[in-house]
């Protein structure tokens, strides 16, 4: 921990200075907005409903009913909220309409990819670290790699496999390498090549050879950058393996939730995935960032 | 330097073994090397380079990239008699094997070379990649690979001449109109707010840990939620793209305009500069390499944004929808064409961001 000055001031001061206060406003105004939103988003269908069954309707009566339809434009927080409920806690896990079972799909796949994706990167970025004309020839391919929107194959790519007989984890899991080796590459090289000319020199006093150079030196000295890297890549990862999810027929996973709510126009069922998504997301990037602080407080750094 | 030599001994040894192995087995079905000339000139050629490169010591450059451009002739002579080769060619790929060996030390001579300049930085990668898709194209034909797992970049080529109409279609709908339209707007808000927020700070502490924790979710998630807000032509895209990009911008301006140190605003601050003098001298300027790290992020976000957002719903027109209809059709020289057209519009784009980096933060360390 960094030591932190202790705010100064009267209570009001201090709640004003930090941080919860703001972030909780925030989150409160994005909340009555997106009643607001659901309100003035669902009120011409709603409307239109009333006027077919001529009832004389009030203003209560409109929100209230733009709050709860079966299908709205915009559902409000509390019908996801209720519609994640009843899909995590109510269902079974092993379901096939629970949610839970579906992010565990999209998690596996995505870490076997995150997984993949490390070696790959390490594997290249030392690589180009230790041979000139790796470097020279490798990494411009690396870069334009990823001007390849591989989102844009995963179909395809998916298709391929499953026609030569890979189906389930695997073809995701390698959208999901081939999106994230390319940060783990970057900043590996960085960070092999971090060690200052000072610490080098001390090495080759002791007279050491590169294989104890990169063992002891450099791969020590790259695993801030590594993990740095790794939070944008378990990120993209999970990207990968939802995109991935897409053209498998929605059979699991939280991509094929959010296609075949999109098919029938399901929009509770894809805000719920999507929460859903965005709750795996910040799960595995702390993850990351947990591992991280235990690895730097296991290597001698000082709290 | 020591253990330089010794890998190219092994290189170079290595290089003989496989050539002379490969002269001794069929280059088809019962095909001999002496049966076919015009394949076993440019070979030998090529082997002489392989001898000179492992005894003599001079003009290695030279002839190990007279050794490759003969050498390549090889395989392509060879298939061009009609015969399918496969593995009866064994031979052959033995010879291709040992070729790689030269082609890769023309390249190291190449890397070596201590000229360097644009031209030299293009040059090596440039072969290489070109050295890939020769490969690609003389293992895909070569083998007779089906078509529908991975076309020849010939094949994918003849497409790209062919289909140019669609293909600049397509481009049209999805770069120029959703993706060009959706990065404007994304990353103008995203530094509008970000120019607002650095004048609130409330608002900075309050929507800064959101916008770290916007990065760890998949956006692309909401495409089907804006093909059902805003139809199914370009503008649902591109507010798939506005959403992407909008948090990057946001984030990265506020930490380009506080990365100032403390000496530097003193130091506008002794001079009596006023809030406006002290923004435009020194914050922007140096919130400029931040800015640009977003617009280059942001650039690669923005054309898988769109074509993702194709694949749940488009007009009959657009690269994602493209790929996913031709897939289906089994057309996948045509998809293939859709992707290096994607590939290429995302490097220029992304290559304009630097050059345009470059020009604005010349003064920056990382260029001097």
């Amino acid at each position: 921990m960094t030591t932190r000055v202790a705010p100064s001031g009267t209570l009001g001061q201090r709640i004003y200075a930090g941080r919860a206060f703001p972030v909780s406003v925030i989150l409160t105004l994005v909340l009555i907005a997106w009643y607001a939103g659901a309100v003035y988003l669902n009120a011409p269908q709603v409307i239109e409903k009333f006027e077919r069954a001529k009832i004389d309707w009030t203003v209560g009566q409109l929100i209230d009913a733009s709050w709860s339809m079966g299908r709205p434009v915009l559902p409000s927080p509390h019908q996801v909220a209720i519609e994640l409920y009843k899909t995590t806690v109510l269902k079974n896990v092993t379901s096939k309409r629970s949610l839970i079972f579906h992010a565990y799909v999209t998690g596996s796949s995505t870490l076997l990819g995150f997984a993949m994706g490390i070696v790959l990167g390490i594997f290249l970025a030392v690589g180009i670290v230790h041979v000139q004309t790796l470097e020279k020839s490798l990494l411009p391919w690396i870069i334009a790699s990823q001007t390849v929107p591989i989102l844009a194959i995963a179909p395809m790519v998916i298709i391929i496999l499953g026609n030569m007989g890979y189906t389930g984890l695997l073809p995701k899991a390698i959208i999901s390498m081939y999106l994230c080796f390319f940060p783990v590459v970057i900043g590996m090289v960085k960070g092999l090549r971090s060690p200052d000319p000072l610490q080098l020199d001390l090495m080759r006093t002791y007279s050491a050879t590169p294989a104890q150079v990169f063992w002891k030196l450099r791969l020590a000295s790259s695993v801030p950058f590594l993990f740095t890297s790794l939070k944008v890549a378990v990120a993209i990862s999970l990207v990968g393996a939802i995109v991935g999810e897409l053209p498998t027929g929605a059979q699991a996973g939280i991509g094929a939730r959010l296609l075949s709510g999109s098919y029938y126009g399901q929009t509770v069922q894809i805000w719920s995935a999507l929460v859903v998504a965005s709750v795996l997301g910040m799960v595995l990037v702390y993850a990351v960032g947990l591992t991280e602080r235990i690895v730097a407080s296991r290597m001698g750094q000082r709290p | 330097m020591n253990q330089v030599g010794l890998k190219r001994r092994i290189d170079d040894g290595l290089c003989l073994l496989l050539m002379a192995v490969g002269f001794l087995l069929p280059i088809g079905a019962g095909i001999g090397w002496l049966d076919m000339p015009g394949v076993l000139i440019p070979a030998l050629i090529a082997f002489g380079c392989a001898v000179w490169l492992a005894f003599g010591r001079t003009m290695s450059l030279g002839v190990s990239l007279v050794g490759a451009a003969s050498g390549v002739l090889v395989p392509s002579a060879a298939m061009s008699s009609g015969a399918v080769l496969g593995a009866q060619a064994a031979g052959l790929w033995l010879f291709v094997a040992g070729l790689s060996i030269i082609v890769w030390r023309a390249l190291e001579n190449l890397s070596e070379l201590k000229r360097s300049g644009a031209f030299m930085n293009l040059l090596v990668p440039t072969l290489f990649g070109l050295w890939l898709l020769y490969l690609w194209e003389v293992l895909v034909i070569g083998f007779d690979v089906p078509k529908v797992l991975l076309p020849a970049p010939s094949q994918i080529g003849e497409i790209l001449a062919s289909r140019t109409d669609i293909l600049w279609v397509d481009f049209q709908q999805t770069f120029l109109k959703a993706v060009l339209g959706g990065f404007v707007i994304g990353c103008g808000s995203g530094f509008v707010v970000a120019l607002v927020i650095d004048r609130v700070p409330f608002l900075a502490r309050g929507l800064l840990p959101l916008g770290s924790a916007v990065s760890a979710i998949p956006i692309v998630g909401i495409a089907p939620i804006m093909v059902m807000w805003f139809g199914f032509d370009w503008q649902s895209k591109a507010a798939v793209i506005v959403v992407m990009t909008f948090f990057p911008m946001m984030v990265n301006t506020l930490a380009g305009l506080n990365s100032p140190d403390e000496m530097q605003k003193d130091l506008l601050h002794s001079y009596g500069a006023s809030d406006r003098q002290s923004f435009m001298n020194l914050r922007l300027p140096s919130a400029l390499p931040f800015i640009f790290n977003a617009l280059k992020i942001n650039s690669t976000l923005a054309l898988i944004g769109a074509i993702v957002a194709e694949f749940f719903g488009t007009p009959t027109k657009g690269m994602g929808f493209r790929i996913s209809t031709e897939m289906a059709r089994m057309n996948v020289d045509t998809v293939w064409a859709t992707i290096a057209v994607a590939a290429v519009a995302g490097s220029v784009f992304y290559g304009m961001l630097a050059l345009l980096e470059r020009r604005l933060t010349f003064w920056h360390p990382s260029y001097r």
